[in-house]
């Protein structure tokens, strides 16, 4: 493959990106605000929830299977963050519990795709339904509110014009680079390709496909927890009716990113420039004013175009 | 019957040529069948047997030749040309929709309709002709395919192809996965066809039931047509050396070897549902193989040696090795390697690098602490592409871009990578071309003489017999019996692998 082709193969999603800025960034509505720093500072801190929705969903997804329940697993563990925080408790071992919570949940996942044999499909359908009821059981049916919090604090900065980032910017960096070295460069990581790409072969080589798929969705699991943590910190209140179909967006952020739901493929950066698609899209329809509906039907769109070219160019890259 | 030249020749190839891109598949092929005859097509995996056939069905085009239908140029487009024309073909994977019923099978594709609306009295009518024609006339039409013995399916795909009244029928292996009783059956629909005047093509690998049910034949090797003639004037031995072009012994070197200790020993190892009995012992230095029908138990028993079947009765033993736990795993762990009959859906993955499936089985090894350094990895392939030859860009190439051949001896290179010291090799060199071949048999050969033990499944009768030192014959789920190589020949496995002792 020639080296221009090459690059163009590498950096298709961040191309994308590009595009997508600097489409609205030459609107007069939009040229003024769209590319200045505070901006994108709201760009970022928008991302968070999904970029660390679509960490744990880029396992999932590598590993050929998916994850229905993410929406309802953030609502379920912000509620339980919420009501922590009513008893009093500090914000580290809110932090532990809610990410300690997301974790048994994607564990119960995992142990139930493994262990009945079913699709993760049906067995995380079932568990958007049950956590999502479970979340609302723990509410009583209404926010949960409390006085104030440090974790108030993680997903803004004290003076809203300072040029600093907000913690939960930084937390979801600094757990991309890890997950990033985690699924390139362990031994965990291969498997998980491995086990996407072929489960027969993992099977045929040792790998204990069982108990990979648990350490998954449990891993999994702790990412959604913690992104129902900064969904609480953004609120400010636990609500069982939040985040309902976040995991499209999750999902589809993965998928734009270059992953391929028949599992094998997919990158933390792609998954992480997805992410960042999605909410350049947003900010720039709210931006130029176009309603909300004409916002979903950008990003329905969009999510076939990247899916299609991205097949496209890897066809192309393989003849 | 009629002899080629006559003017009574139902269809007539000449001069074939085919090519995939370098790859030459048909050099000359030339093949002329009468009405009413059925004609053996001989040669080995890669002789360009399927390829031939994908040019009569109309999936490809030839490169050169000429081919007549009736006396009238053949020209098909595609296969649905093809069956138009009145060549229909039956493959060796059924294509039956198992949810619907045996009915609507034999017609799928050409229903009886008036405006889209099915005539099902037309249908009915119809089905039960073709199946009349086969002698099956008390097939149940309204039964879901699924629920039908794969021989009565066989029948159904039969009906099927029967039902535009075709001309020349190819049969590709359609004995494959057939018991012996319901074999006599497919000869006496064969009979039949015959006397309607239906011209067979006839592709197998037994040659005896060739030489049984084939009034002529033709002999391809490397995509060239190398003999034919008269069935009845066909030795076995005559078909064998034209196929193989070579002395036996030329292709399965034999290296001095020394049968040591007891490496891999089974004790009655049973495990459901097609493994039934199996004891063997397997020394170091020895290559002990394993002949049998398709669906006698051999890659059950293999799987079971491995763990990735569990035992229901009887005992593995590895030398100096626990018996249990016995997961894959733990297999690998005791020095014991697999490589599966399936390249394709079991034995690799065909997205990733030649660098990850080599090493997949001992990631851990390429680093600390669960670490894995692509660089070692990446290291540890390229020296195993030098030294067994496989064609390919670098080590980080998708494995899915290689030739079968190629794909086999990564496949393997996973064994010696690990390194493994018994060997189970499950069709080890199916669907590879002859090169690969001899290349496969030199390296296991050279692995026995390096004290490793190598278990070999194969259905390929003249690969054991070159290769092996003792041969086991599976019938059913049974290890019927295990001999030194010198007390058997293609005869003697054959009677016992179809239980006729």
């Amino acid at each position: 493959m020639p080296p221009l082709k090459k690059l163009l193969a590498k950096a298709g999603p961040f191309l994308g990106l590009l595009l997508v800025i600097a489409l609205f960034s030459i609107p007069a509505e939009t040229r003024e605000f769209f590319l200045t720093y505070n901006n994108f500072k709201i760009i970022f801190t928008q991302t968070v929830l999904v970029a660390i929705g679509a960490l744990g969903m880029t396992l999932i997804i590598v590993s050929g299977g998916i994850d229905l329940s993410v929406g309802s697993i953030i609502a379920l563990t912000s509620v339980v963050g919420a009501l922590l925080i009513q008893h009093g408790w500090g914000p580290v071992p809110v932090l532990l519990t809610v990410v300690a919570a997301g974790g048994l949940i994607g564990l119960l996942n995992g142990a139930a795709i493994a262990g009945l044999r079913m699709t993760p499909f049906i067995i995380t359908l079932g568990t958007l339904g049950v956590a999502r009821g479970a979340a609302k059981w723990l509410a009583d049916n209404q926010t949960v509110n409390y006085d104030t919090s440090p974790i108030n604090g993680w997903m803004t900065t004290a003076d809203p014009f300072s040029r600093a980032l907000p913690a939960g910017v930084w937390v979801a960096l600094g757990l991309a680079i890890l997950t990033a070295l985690l699924l390139r460069n362990t031994v965990f990581g291969r498997h998980i390709f491995a086990l996407g790409s072929n489960e027969a072969t993992a099977r045929l080589c040792g790998i204990p496909t069982a108990r990979l798929k648990v350490s998954i969705y449990a891993l999994a699991g702790c990412f959604f927890g913690l992104a129902g943590l900064f969904q609480l910190s953004r609120l400010r209140q636990g609500d069982p009716t939040v985040a309902v179909g976040l995991e499209l967006d999750i999902i589809a952020a993965v998928i734009i990113g270059g992953a391929s739901l028949n599992g094998g493929v997919g990158t933390v950066l792609g998954s992480m420039i997805g992410a960042l698609i999605m909410s350049v899209l947003r900010n720039g329809s709210q931006q130029m004013g176009w309603p909300t509906y004409f916002q979903e039907i950008i990003i329905g769109l969009v999510i076939i175009v990247a899916v299609f070219l991205d097949r496209l160019r890897q066809g192309k890259a393989a003849a | 019957m009629t002899k080629p030249g006559s003017t009574d020749i139902r269809l007539r190839l000449a001069g074939i040529r085919k090519s995939f891109g370098a790859t030459r598949a048909l050099g000359n092929v030339s093949l002329a069948i009468a009405p009413g005859e059925v004609h053996a097509l001989i040669g080995e995996n890669g002789a360009g047997k399927s390829t031939l056939m994908k040019i009569l069905s109309g999936a490809h085009a030839a490169d050169a030749g000429t081919m007549e239908l009736g006396g009238t140029p053949y020209l098909p487009e595609n296969p649905h040309d093809a069956r138009l024309k009145g060549v229909a073909m039956i493959y060796q994977e059924l294509n039956l929709a198992l949810h619907l019923s045996a009915q609507e099978n034999i017609l799928l594709g050409a229903e009886s309709a008036r405006l889209g609306w099915v005539d099902r009295r037309a249908s009915r009518a119809r089905a039960r002709a073709a199946l009349e024609q086969l002698g099956h006339a008390s097939l149940d039409l309204d039964r879901r395919a699924g629920e039908f013995s794969i021989a009565e399916q066989q029948i159904i795909e039969i009906a099927r192809a029967l039902l535009i009244q075709p001309q020349v029928l190819i049969m590709d292996e359609p004995t494959s996965s057939l018991t012996r009783a319901d074999t006599e059956k497919l000869f006496a629909t064969i009979g039949r066809l015959r006397s309607a005047g239906v011209s067979v093509i006839y592709i197998s690998h037994f040659l005896e039931e060739c030489r049984r049910i084939a009034d002529r034949y033709t002999v391809l090797k490397d995509g060239e047509t190398v003999g034919g003639g008269e069935m009845k004037e066909a030795s076995l031995d005559h078909l064998v050396t034209l196929m193989t072009g070579r002395e036996v012994k030329d292709l399965y070197p034999r290296t001095p070897r020394a049968p040591g200790r007891v490496l891999l020993e089974a004790k009655a190892a049973a495990s459901a549902p097609r493994l039934r009995q199996a004891t063997l012992q397997v020394r170091a230095g020895e290559i002990f193989g394993l002949a049998g029908l398709i669906g006698a138990g051999r890659t059950d028993l293999l799987r079971a040696l491995f763990g990735l079947d569990a035992l229901d009765a009887g005992e593995v033993c590895i030398l100096d090795a626990a018996s249990h736990p016995a997961r894959p795993r733990d297999r690998w762990a005791q020095g014991v390697g697999f490589l599966s009959e399936n390249r394709k859906e079991e034995g690799l993955m065909l997205n990733q690098s030649i660098a990850d499936n080599l090493t997949l089985a001992k990631l851990g090894a390429y680093g600390r602490f669960g670490w894995v350094h692509g660089a070692r990895q990446r290291a540890a392939a390229r020296r195993w592409i030098g030294e067994l030859r496989v064609k390919c860009r670098d080590a980080a190439q998708p494995i899915g871009q290689l030739s079968g051949g190629n794909q086999q001896k990564v496949a393997l290179a996973r064994l010696l990578e690990h390194p493994a010291r018994i060997f189970l090799l499950d069709e080890p060199t199916r669907g590879i071309d002859v090169g690969s071949k001899a290349q496969i048999y030199q390296l296991v050969s050279e692995l026995a003489a390096a004290g490793k033990a190598v278990v070999v499944v194969s259905s390929y009768l003249p690969e054991l017999l070159g290769l092996c030192d003792t041969i086991g014959v599976m019938c059913r789920g049974e290890l019927a019996a295990t001999r030194p190589r010198a007390e058997w020949d293609e005869a003697s496995l054959l009677r016992v692998a179809t239980g006729s002792v």
